[in-house]
């Protein structure tokens, strides 16, 4: 359900661009997405067709998802480890002072455009 | 054959929410209007909390309030008979509000006057807390049935709120609801949020709350 939202999000900001751009149509689109970020990647490939073909803008334009890992950082120990696999707890120390260096990022990398 | 090229972009999906969000809150500042965002699950006792905090404070604020949902106005029809001033925003299927929205809630209700406006957003946990709505303070309602453990598994809408609501305490004795680990759950990923145990049906919790309320509001008067 969320996923629709940040496509049209995501679309808005876009037409934003190409606006200031002079940009004719979109031919590729390429975001970068944290691994423990709140958003699907499958569901917003699905959410992704659906919207496309109702903007000129976007009807040609392919979807690219770059992930990005989730890394965090232990306070104890200075240690960094995969957060999908121990998550708050450090696998090194066991301290659950913890936090997340990377993995809840959602960003617009770039544009393919003409 | 067209012409390809690469645009950089390289920002955040919410930036432009963002942005917009900290024009939006700027300018309410400047006229005086209290932004609260109010969020939880559906079901959680939102309408029934906003009920009894605008009966609480209406003589000490002049307060307005948008009822934000998919679809309906049955909370706005309930809201109206405290007295406030109230209207109902349809999201369109949206989840969530964004700073856009907000903002032509706030255009729609008329804030002239109004020194606390009161969004409750969509019922939902997840999509609300990404997008900033430009809001003073976020508040949320967690409800004892839903259970101890949704700090831990809706870490980001718990780490966004200043305050949360632990209600319906009337019904603790019948739920497996540990109130300690709950606030400890809490404070795991927030541990500045102030968590206050109401019960809107009775009553129970709701002049702290109120007081806390109308407390915030007036150092954000205050405040530069």
């Amino acid at each position: 359900m969320h996923e629709l939202g940040v496509v049209f999000h995501i679309m808005d900001s876009l037409e934003k661009v190409a606006a200031e751009n002079e940009v004719e149509g979109i031919s590729k689109v390429v975001l970068e997405l944290g691994e423990v970020s709140t958003v699907i990647e499958s569901y917003l490939q699905n959410c992704w067709k659906w919207a496309a073909k109702k903007r000129k803008l976007f009807a040609e334009a392919e979807l690219i998802v770059e992930t990005l890992p989730a890394v965090t950082y232990c306070e104890s120990c200075e240690k960094t480890y995969p957060t999908v696999e121990y998550g708050k707890i450090c696998p090194y120390c066991h301290s659950p002072d913890t936090w997340l260096l990377q993995g809840s990022e959602f960003n617009i990398k770039e544009i393919e455009v003409y | 054959m067209k012409e390809v090229r690469i645009l950089e972009i390289k920002q955040s999906v919410f930036a432009d929410n963002d942005k917009q969000a900290e024009e939006l809150r700027r300018e309410l500042k400047d006229k005086g209007v209290f932004l609260l965002n109010l969020m939880s699950s559906p079901g959680s006792g939102k309408t029934t909390t906003l009920m009894k905090t605008i009966e609480t404070l209406k003589d000490k604020l002049k307060i307005g309030v948008m009822e934000a949902d998919i679809d309906s106005d049955v909370d706005a029809r309930t809201i109206s008979q405290s007295g406030a001033k109230v209207i109902q925003l349809h999201t369109g299927g949206m989840c969530h509000l964004d700073a856009g929205m907000t903002r032509q809630g706030l255009d729609g209700l008329e804030t002239e006057g109004i020194e606390l406006a009161i969004l409750e957003n969509v019922g939902n946990l997840v999509c609300p807390a990404e997008f900033d709505t430009g809001s003073s303070k976020n508040a949320m309602i967690l409800s004892v049935p839903e259970g101890d453990d949704k700090p831990l598994k809706y870490p980001l809408m718990f780490s966004i709120c200043d305050v949360v609501l632990i209600n319906k305490i009337d019904v603790l004795p019948y739920f497996n609801f540990d109130m300690e680990k709950c606030k400890e759950y809490i404070h795991m990923r927030n541990p500045q949020a102030k968590i206050i145990p109401i019960c809107a049906k009775t009553g129970e919790g709701i002049q702290e709350w109120a007081d806390w309320l109308a407390e915030e509001v007036r150092k954000w008067r205050e405040e530069e």
